[in-house]
């Protein structure tokens, strides 16, 4: 078949585009509509499902078929119609507040069927849409309109509940990270199961600057460490420090002061998460915060594979359904 | 010893009787309800029609021997049309002392009282919390004729040959009692014969123990003194056919089974257990081989949820909850309604508010389905009257959902939903047709619309995958045409008015409201849902007293058919039951601005007949003093 070539403008909508200007969600559209004509998909195949945020406006931007649903629920829309239609390419569009208060549970049971579709979680650490309230990643002590005196929960990273919830494909980026973004996203798709992909997204009306040491170039090399399968755990600047697990601790040394063989080396691929677990749990400022893909493991069934499995087995064994059959199985009598 | 070899033809003399009601008590682990509904298969296999009504603890096992632990099911078959389990019992089974305390009430003067002797102890007295037995009161010898037998004790020695340990032997003694009802009523043992070998195939000791059992019950029915006579009851003259017993939950599945058969679309149920609506999921899910895929979600909100994605997709879309579970998916159902996509939302009603009555009906949700969602969201709304009927509104539900392009809700009870009947097969041939069609895409100069509409004011059922017709769907609100987001004060005026339009059109689509009597006159009684049989009854008894009363029951519930106002207006008084407040009350004089008067009892129990008849007749036979005089009769 001969697919016609899109462009990243093909997969844009003829809406305006209705984001605060300067909000970091504009780079993530940007980034997918770029890595989507890279996996070769037919946009008529695709379908993006969100939630309730500002976050959840990107389906009407999207030239694909779309699902703008209600509060924390995307992942439930998105279970019916994989389940039904495993041939599209379904993608979750969902923030902070969207995936992890409202919709938690939403969250981490579509994590643990494992369907097979991605999750964009955008985290801003704040509620944006309903003007600035704090969420569940928002930090201790963080000041917003519903918190004047400073938030007192405790936050929680979606990166570990990920974990928890059995996911197959749990990884971070950020929105101005342009590069890392677009190629975090593709891995994701590329991944046959649930990916999660959590991206650090500025609001730069209600949160500004909330992780501007991971967002901001200069800031970057210093505070984040960028997880590649197979290579050492090394970051800074000049390459200068890295991770090294020292009984169940991580910890950063001066790459000049270690053995290179004794820095951690990430293994995505490890059926077993707790190292995984460790990393996700590394926070600025004490650790610098992993970006990219922290785990990815394959060969662990999907939902949608198996719900339809079922079905084709049924009819294997039993036949097609018989309607005439059902009606007239086990006692019947007749009335002349 | 009884002799257990010759159970099939009696020696006593046998009177003919045209209907029996039996009512079977015991502690929710002795097997009551196997027993009740291996009668009513055997009696509607005999060709009776029959009604049945369980009533079961919600507890699993709450503590033996205790009043909260009585499990019951009662059972009615006769050679005439009968449309409820019955009133007053003419026999009654109970196995111990807390299962007698609490039905004897139901027990008609004269009625047969068959009584477990060995389940009767100092020990069950106590848990039952009563002083002494109380079958040794006076009055239940003079009421009752009572049949004291030691069904452990004989149990037991029917199954001594095989050895079983005593919590298995006795574990067989349903199956003794079962053999002396089928005894008492002359009922074939074969139904139940094949029953047992089915079931205990792989357990042949258990088998050949419970066959004992039943024949043991059998013989003594036979041999002991105490009967001089059995009874029996005839067919019943039904519509010809082939017939079969329906539960109705599983009239609901079939339909939706075959409601996804003729239109050629595979389903998929989204759920979350709950009483009693579970056995929908479990009757479904054995069905894949029908392209049914069901998804036992996280919560009730997921369960819409995912419904909704597969309703977007293509597929036919059905969630089915309780009372509780629909509250859930309000908001979701409200997205239903604004992507105007196919789908059925079932409620099998309970008692509440919260968790209520879990295992006991009612009527009382009707007021959220047609208004337990936020803003401006109609939804058509169905009533099946009976197990058999459920088959029926699950069909016409699919139908109405994709002719016009909206989720449809279907209002079941616990009551119908495990009650059973004989169900006339239908001929799936006589089906009705049920066609869904989704544009196809292609090039086009004009823009794909995917809010234009048909004559039923439906728009198209486009689905991803569909090349050129690329959309996005959502709860902001949708300009017409377009499906663009649109804050404009007119448009939302405009999709209000159209989304109500669409369902108040669906009157013009389905049949006129019919009335048992006659159109005009004195009284009429207006029903909806589970309370049919009794109303019907009800109504007929009053009728053979010269009383002028007709009855209407309503299957559509939103939009109403369109003959109901004028019915109505036909009536001088009208009289309406229900197993709530008056919700169906409350929608009848909002929309037609009559007067109504409530018959309403929320007991967790199904209306009796007689106590309808009480209140028809009052009402036939007292002239209303004050036309205008309301009153809300409370019965039970
Ligand atoms: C049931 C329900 N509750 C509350 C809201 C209000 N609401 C809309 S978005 C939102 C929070 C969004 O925060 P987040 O998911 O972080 O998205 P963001 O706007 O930050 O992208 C809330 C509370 C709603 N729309 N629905
Ligand atoms: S409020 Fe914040 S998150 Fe929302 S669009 Fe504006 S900048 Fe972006
Ligand atoms: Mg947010």
């Amino acid at each position: 078949m001969n697919l016609p070539v899109l462009k990243a403008a093909d997969f844009a909508s003829d809406q305006d585009v209705r984001w605060c200007p300067g909000c970091g969600d504009y780079s993530i559209l940007a980034q997918m509509k770029k890595v989507l004509p890279e996996l070769g998909y037919p946009r008529e195949k695709t379908v993006f499902i969100s939630g309730i945020g500002c976050s959840s406006r990107f389906p009407y931007y999207m030239n694909t078929y779309g699902m703008h649903s209600i509060h924390g629920r995307a992942p439930t829309f998105a279970t019916g119609l994989k389940s039904t239609r495993p041939e599209l390419m379904v993608w979750v569009i969902t923030g902070d507040g969207d995936a992890l208060s409202i919709g938690g549970n939403h969250f981490i049971h579509c994590l643990r069927r494992n369907l097979d579709i991605n999750i964009v979680l955008f985290n801003n650490r704040i509620y944006g849409l309903t003007k600035g309230q704090y969420s569940p990643t928002s930090v201790e002590g963080q000041v917003t309109k519903s918190t004047p005196m400073g938030a007192i929960d405790h936050p929680l990273s979606p990166l570990s509940v990920a974990l928890a919830a059995e996911a197959t494909f749990v990884a971070r980026s950020i929105d101005a990270h342009v590069k890392h973004l677009g190629q975090t996203l593709k891995a994701a798709a590329e991944h046959k199961g649930t990916s999660l992909v959590e991206v650090y997204q500025n609001c730069n009306v209600f949160n500004d600057g909330a992780m501007a040491y991971a967002q901001e170039k200069k800031q970057r090399a210093e505070n984040v460490v960028e997880l590649e399968h197979g290579k050492p755990l090394i970051f800074g600047a000049q390459s200068d420090k890295g991770i090294r697990l020292t009984g169940n601790q991580l910890e950063v040394v001066n790459t000049a002061d270690v053995p290179a063989d004794d820095l951690l080396i990430h293994d995505a691929q490890a059926p077993n998460p707790a190292i995984q677990m460790m990393l996700a749990r590394m926070r600025y400022p004490e650790m610098p915060e992993p970006i990219g893909v922290l785990r990815s493991v394959k060969g662990v069934t999907t939902y949608d594979d198996q719900i339809n499995e079922q079905v084709t087995a049924a009819k294997a064994k039993q036949g097609d359904g018989d309607l005439n059959a059902l009606f007239h199985s086990g006692d019947t009598w007749q009335v002349a | 010893m009884i002799d257990t070899s010759n159970s099939s033809s009696t020696s006593k003399t046998i009177e003919t009787v045209s209907g029996i009601t039996v009512r079977l008590c015991g502690d929710s682990g002795d097997g009551m309800q196997l027993l009740g509904t291996q009668l009513t298969n055997t009696s509607a296999l005999a060709g009776n029609d029959v009604a049945t009504f369980p009533d079961f603890p919600a507890e699993i096992r709450a503590p033996r021997g205790t009043r909260a632990g009585v499990s019951g099911f009662q059972v009615q078959f006769a050679s005439r049309e009968i449309f409820t389990p019955g009133d007053t019992l003419d026999a009654l089974v109970v196995m111990n002392p807390a299962a007698m305390v609490t039905n004897l009430s139901d027990l008609r003067k004269g009625g047969i009282l068959i009584a477990n002797e060995d389940g009767f102890n100092d020990k069950e007295y106590k848990l039952a919390k009563v002083e002494s037995n109380p079958l040794d009161a006076d009055v239940i010898e003079q009421s009752y004729r009572v049949v004291r037998v030691a069904m452990t004790k004989l149990t037991r020695e029917a199954v001594s040959e095989f050895g079983l340990s005593t919590k298995f032997a006795d574990r067989c003694k349903n199956f003794f009692a079962m053999g002396l009802v089928y005894w008492l009523f002359g009922r074939s043992l074969d139904p139940t014969l094949r029953f047992i070998e089915e079931k205990f195939s792989k357990k042949p000791d258990i088998m050949n123990a419970n066959i004992a059992a039943l024949r043991a019950g059998w013989a003594f029915g036979e041999t002991t003194e105490v009967f001089g006579e059995s009874y029996q009851v005839e067919a019943a003259k039904l519509a010809p056919g082939t017939y079969r017993n329906i539960m109705g939950n599983q009239a609901l599945a079939w339909g939706l089974i075959a409601a996804s058969s003729v239109s050629k679309k595979e389903m998929f149920y989204g759920t979350y257990p709950i009483t009693p609506a579970s056995d929908i999921l479990h009757e479904l899910t054995r069905f894949k081989n029908f392209g049914v895929r069901t998804f036992q979600a996280e919560d009730e909100i997921a369960a819409i949820g995912a419904t909704i994605g597969a309703a977007f997709g293509g597929s036919m879309a059905v969630t089915a909850s309780s009372g509780p579970g629909i509250a859930l998916k309000g908001e979701a159902m409200g997205l239903g309604i604004m992507l105007e996509l196919p789908m059925i939302i079932i409620n099998v009603q309970r008692g509440g508010p919260s968790t209520g009555l879990p295992t006991k009906t009612e009527q009382s949700d009707l007021l959220q389905a047609m208004y337990g969602r936020n803003g401006e969201a109609p939804m058509p709304i169905l009533a099946p009257r009976s197990p058999g009927d459920c088959f029926d509104m699950a069909v016409e539900a699919w139908r109405i959902a994709v002719e016009c392009m909206v989720p449809v809700m279907v209002l079941s009870d616990g009551y119908i939903a495990n009650g059973s009947e004989p169900w006339k097969i239908p001929d799936v041939a006589d089906l009705p047709e049920i066609s869904c069609t989704h544009p196809a895409g292609g090039e086009s100069e004009e823009p794909f619309l995917p809010y234009s509409r048909n004559e039923n004011l439906a728009r198209p059922w486009a689905v991803p995958g569909t090349p050129d017709l690329m959309h996005r769907l959502g709860g902001l609100e949708k300009e017409d045409g377009t499906g663009n987001v649109s804050y404009d004060p007119d448009n939302h005026q405009h999709m209000v008015d159209t989304r109500a339009a669409k369902v108040a059109k669906i009157a013009e689509r389905i049949p006129d409201q019919d009335v048992f009597g006659n159109t005009s006159g004195d009284i009429l009684v207006i029903s909806w849902g589970g309370t049919y049989g009794a109303c019907l009854t009800a109504v007929a008894r009053c009728r053979d007293a010269g009383h002028d009363v007709s009855h209407a029951h309503i299957r559509y519930m939103n939009p109403m058919p369109a003959n109901i106002g004028e019915l109505l207006g036909s009536f001088r008084t009208i009289l309406v039951p229900e197993l709530n407040s008056g919700q169906l009350r409350m929608l009848l004089r909002a929309e037609y601005l009559v007067d109504c008067i409530g018959i309403n009892k929320i007991q967790g129990k199904p209306f009796a007949v007689s106590e309808l008849v009480d209140e028809i007749t009052h009402h036939a036979t007292t002239r209303r003093q004050d036309a205008s005089a309301r009153r809300t009769a409370k019965v039970g």
